[in-house]
């Protein structure tokens, strides 16, 4: 028995031993590591975030996902880049000139900017990497090559209409200067050259496809460097010493995570191991919202951004093929009440599909056009039922159902709103889930009734929103075709005449939501951040982009 | 025995084959591809990137293609993360798996064994008990539940350890404890009846009145003979450690193979999920292959004729 209880004693010492000794070791490799930390991080500031999901690349030709937009800004500057209004100001280019009728700008490049190996960034950078955006030969083919349509000549070169890279109306004079001619005036062109797929790409890239997968090959012009990327554990990016506004830049390096979950996200950023967390590249989970405005209150911000969540209706199925009927269901609800109680993070109830925040003729669009295309009326709302349905000639409405993509948040609006148009309406409408890539092909192919969407800018202006729905719009998954609507876009791509454009604009919105109803808006977007309070100058522009490359650690 | 191992090694690349089959056509059975984004790109453009990818083609050709590729060891281009191979993701991912699942396998062996024998020597007594009430909650609790609740104390209430990352050696704790709380809970029920069949066995009595040293008793007889249920069990733990990670990766934010493995199926990377999909699938068979031929050398009842189980 002593024995036993002598090999039992061993044992435990021996279980408890191995434990504490692992422990031990561990923690002290981690203590002095991170002490090493912090006392470098008092001289040299390290900013910590969270991606959530791995970039699939760093190719500004390939990149089309929010993850590359945030890392490819702090890699890259293209000839402008965008303030804390989000207005263009000098980037590569110092100066530009743009022709009276808003066709031809000519970019004056500032001579001090560098590659990070040193070499200049000259205007031949730019006609490479622009034409390898348009070249239909480029593999895999980059996505946002129609971005550069408004070009003269882009086009065509791109659907291998000509070969002749010289009809393109890109052009580098000198080493300095870079002369861009436009199809039609694009008040919003200036604004675009700030986007990655316009940025330049150093010209040693050509011949190697593998070049932005690693570090050694990524020569970029941008405020970092690509330092460290390991697949599916971190990003790191360093400071580059040759950009030529590093007296700016205050960070010496920025480290991202790749975690997707947003539980572990929030979790990580109360724990203080990262210093930013939520939107535009992750999201605080809603149903943690609550707590996080109770508890992080000084450190949350919600910044309305130039985004619209809605439901559309699939004008060519029944019921919905009816205009009164599409009016009554986007009247039954109160918005409020879903933002106040689900979403939970101060948007602003939509009744327009122009978000605040998108650039009008003087103020912004929504400021000098009111969203009051209707209201949100429970009486008003039956009787357009009744009168719709009397039209189609229905007794009692065909069963209808509502697809929204597989999300907890969408999941509770989805329900919410059926919950109320069973209220204010009487009338059942089943919801249903879908996964992402099944939620897409139904909704592409017209296969449903009422449809979860979200739209975000791809520009400063009205027009990324109202040439969606034009007949011929790669985007228009609703059905909806109307020659009015479509003369009111071509219109206004053609004009210089600002006034006018803003004017079509209005004319356009009427048309789409209080005429016809096509769409149901629900709410405006609000950027749902956390920024540690001593985490300075982190940039939020108009669309919910986020710029962390002038950012400081105080 | 040649032909026994030659025989097993048949039916392994013949369930291999039929893996790769289902997989292929299931995986083009569900709506969607990989170039489908909110935001539609011209028809003109997508057109170029299906041909690219010779997702243009019949899906009979696509996968006599594939099946030519893979027999000649290439597993192709990921469709989503540009222009990198499918079998270097693999390989990187794999790595920070693969270290995972080697801790959580020596610990799970190290101190389930020890738990059980304990808890054996101490049969009926309160350390029987304790050990026992672990054991019970160990397998009881699920793994992700475990992770989540270890994770709110230690990473984000306590700050010990870090809620997320991969980066140094601390990181590994918190999720190589959530993954073995189940195989040592397990491992350490099966070593305390196996210990306390062979406490009772005759031969231990007869080596007992045969005054042996109670040392010897102990590690050439009763640990030896306990302990082999659990050398059988280390096979399918093995596997199951390795495919149960996937849920672990994702609460502590590693980027294993589980974790690509999950978002190639969101995103239709479709030469991802076959490589994911074989890489697994080699891996199971190739854990029972092993196992099987293991049992016949460490158990010579089992009949070698005709490659038959059991």
């Amino acid at each position: 028995m002593r024995r036993k209880s002598l090999l039992a004693l061993l044992t435990l010492i021996l279980v408890v031993g191995t434990v504490l000794a692992g422990c031990g070791s561990k923690n002290d490799k981690d203590n002095n590591s991170s002490s090493g930390d912090t006392t470098g991080a008092a001289k040299e500031q390290v900013l910590h975030i969270n991606l959530s999901a791995e970039p699939p690349t760093f190719d500004p030709a390939q990149a089309q996902d929010s993850q590359a937009h945030t890392v490819l800004n702090m890699m890259y500057e293209g000839l402008v880049r965008m303030d804390k209004d989000s207005k263009p100001i000098p980037g590569v280019a110092e100066k530009w000139d743009i022709s009276s009728d808003g066709l031809k700008y000519v970019f004056h490049l500032r001579k001090d900017a560098k590659w990070s190996n040193g070499d200049a960034v000259t205007a031949k950078d730019f006609v490479f990497a622009w034409e390898r955006v348009l070249n239909p030969t480029s593999t895999p083919a980059p996505p946002y090559a129609y971005q550069m349509f408004y070009v003269k000549g882009a086009e065509d070169y791109n659907s291998k209409k000509t070969t002749d890279f010289s009809t393109v109306g890109i052009k580098a004079t000198d080493d300095n200067t870079l002369e861009v001619t436009l199809n039609n005036p694009t008040p919003y062109f200036l604004g675009l050259t700030s986007f990655y797929t316009f940025f330049p790409v150093h010209q040693s890239v050509k011949d190697n496809a593998k070049w932005a997968t690693e570090p050694k090959s990524m020569i970029t012009n941008g405020p970092f460097a690509l330092t460290t990327w390991t697949t599916g554990q971190k990003i790191e990016v360093t400071k580059n010493a040759n950009y030529w506004d590093n007296k700016d830049i205050k960070l010496s390096k920025i480290t991202m995570s790749l975690s997707n979950s947003g539980a572990t996200e929030l979790s990580s950023y109360k724990a203080g191991q990262i210093d930013y967390a939520g939107m535009p590249n992750g999201e605080i989970p809603t149903d943690q919202m609550p707590a996080v405005k109770k508890e992080l209150k000084d450190e949350l911000n919600l910044k309305a951004i130039g985004g619209i969540y809605y439901y559309q209706f699939n004008v060519t199925a029944k019921p919905f093929d009816n205009a009164k009927i599409r009016k009554a269901f986007a009247m039954a609800i109160s918005r409020q009440d879903i933002v106040d109680k689900v979403t939970q993070s101060e948007e602003k109830p939509a009744f327009g599909f122009v978000p605040p925040g998108i650039a009008g003729l003087k103020e912004e669009f929504r400021t000098e056009n009111k969203d009051d295309f209707f209201t949100e009326d429970m009486t008003a709302a039956k009787q357009l039922l009744a009168d719709g349905m009397k039209e189609e000639g229905y007794t009692t409405l065909p069963p209808v159902t509502l697809i929204y993509n597989s999300s907890d948040k969408h999941k509770k609006i989805a329900l919410a709103v059926s919950d109320m148009w069973k209220k204010n309406l009487g009338v059942d409408v089943k919801t249903e889930n879908q996964e992402w890539g099944v939620f897409l092909k139904n909704r592409r192919g017209l296969n449903y009734q009422i449809a979860r969407a979200g739209w975000s800018p791809d520009y400063n202006d009205p027009m990324t929103f109202f040439d969606l729905w034009t007949s011929k719009s790669g985007n228009n998954d609703v059905g909806f075709k109307n020659k009015d609507y479509d003369a009111l876009v071509a219109d206004a791509y053609k004009s210089a005449d600002n006034a006018k454009r803003m004017d079509n604009f209005k004319k356009a919105e009427t048309l789409l939501i209080k005429d016809e109803q096509v769409l149901m808006p629900l709410y405006y977007y609000t950027n749902v951040s956390l920024v540690k309070p001593n985490v300075k100058g982190i940039l939020i522009d108009y669309a919910g982009s986020v710029d962390f490359t002038r950012a400081s650690i105080e | 025995m040649v032909r026994y191992v030659a025989n097993k090694f048949f039916y392994l690349l013949v369930s291999l084959f039929i893996l790769i089959s289902a997989t292929f056509f299931l995986m083009k059975a569900i709506p969607g591809d990989p170039f489908m984004s909110e935001k539609n790109v011209p028809p003109e453009i997508q057109a170029r990137l299906y041909e690219q990818y010779g997702l243009d083609k019949p899906v009979y050709q696509q996968y006599f293609k594939y099946l030519g590729d893979i027999a000649t060891g290439d597993l192709g281009i990921s469709m989503k993360h540009q222009n990198q191979e499918v079998g270097g993701i693999i390989l990187q991912t794999f790595s920070a798996s693969l270290k995972l699942g080697i801790f959580a396998i020596i610990i799970s062996v190290i101190v389930g064994v020890l738990l059980g024998m304990v808890a054996a020597l101490y049969h009926r007594k309160l350390i029987d008990n304790i050990a026992m009430i672990l054991a019970v909650l160990g397998i009881a609790v699920p793994s992700f539940v475990l992770a989540s609740l270890i994770q709110f104390i230690f990473g984000e209430k306590l700050g010990w350890f870090h809620v997320m990352g991969f980066d140094g050696p601390l990181d590994y704790v918190l999720p190589v404890a959530a993954l073995s709380a189940q195989p040592i809970a397990f491992i350490a029920r099966l070593t305390r009846s196996s210990m306390l069949e062979v406490l009772h066995a005759d031969y231990i009595k007869t080596a007992k009145a045969k005054g042996l040293n109670w040392f010897t008793i102990m590690f050439k007889h009763v640990i030896r003979n306990g302990i082999l249920p659990v050398v059988t069990y280390i096979g399918p733990m093995t596997a199951n450690i390795i495919t149960g990670s996937v849920v672990i990766e994702q609460i502590f934010g590693i980027g294993g193979i589980g974790k690509v493995f999950v978002e190639c199926i969101t995103n239709r990377d479709y030469t991802m999920i076959m490589g994911v999909t074989i890489f697994y699938g080699v891996l199971l068979m190739l854990a029972r292959f092993i196992t099987d031929i293991v049992y016949v050398l460490v158990d010579p009842r089992i009949k070698l004729t005709g490659g038959k189980e059991g």
